[in-house]
């Protein structure tokens, strides 16, 4: 059977545990249609970098599955009609990410893996190639974030 | 990088390679947000391969893989 990574938000109001009892419900789920389920991952309240049903956090989980596509819109269909899951993201993979996903990494690989590298936020001209970068409203682009960066300096 | 040796003009640039090339590479996955924003802009744009000299296999890659984070609101769409 096809090999599913799943991610799904839900909602910052809920309790880790409550969490981990719609992760259950939905593993259970996958296991009814002749699934399984391999590792799964809580990845915690993170901030989200936009709003989702004007909420500003969310309870981030990952799972592995194995299961026939008719089990994972299964599942996909009653994680849509659970008001308490902001969204969900299925994606078919060759292979499941064995050992721990990056997002669980974060804390141990901190300045060790950190190699100072090239930015590219602000591009120095030189990089620039001699293929009309400012027809294609440049000036524009460089002007904006500068505006922003400085308003959010102030606000902050 | 461009040099000026002498008034001469000349456009000597130090020839790139992908990032995600080689034995060492990093590999794309939607989930490194730390990855990622090395290749988005400061306002959340996907800054072009003839930048950041990503290669455009790997390029394509980037792309697909922030399109993704951004769904999950791992990385913004904009950044006001």
């Amino acid at each position: 059977m096809p090999l599913y990574e799943h991610v799904f938000l839900v909602r910052p109001d809920l309790s880790v545990k409550q969490v981990e009892s719609l992760l259950e419900t939905y593993k259970s789920v996958i296991v009814e249609g002749n699934g399984s389920v391999g590792k799964t991952e809580y990845w915690g309240l993170r901030p989200t970098a936009y709003r989702i049903k004007k909420n500003r956090k969310a309870h981030y989980s990952l799972m592995n599955i194995d299961c026939s596509h008719e089990a994972l819109t299964e599942m996909e269909r009653q994680m849509s009609l659970n008001e308490d899951v902001l969204r969900f993201m299925s994606l078919r993979v060759n292979e499941w990410e064995e050992s721990q996903s990056v997002m669980m990494r974060r804390d141990a690989r901190t300045d060790r893996d950190r190699r100072p590298r090239e930015s590219f936020a602000r591009p120095t001209r030189g990089t620039r190639g001699e293929r009309g970068f400012r027809s294609i409203g440049g000036e524009q682009e460089r002007g904006i974030p500068q505006e922003a960066e400085a308003e959010r300096e102030g606000s902050s | 990088m461009n040099e000026n040796s002498q008034g001469r003009r000349t456009f000597f640039r130090r020839r790139k390679v992908c990032p995600f090339s080689g034995s060492e590479a990093p590999k794309i996955d939607y989930k490194d947000v730390k990855l990622l924003q090395r290749y988005m802009s400061e306002r959340g744009k996907i800054v072009p391969s003839r930048i950041t000299a990503v290669s455009a296999i790997k390029q394509r890659e980037v792309a697909i893989a922030i399109k993704r984070a951004r769904f999950l609101a791992l990385l913004p769409y904009l950044i006001k």
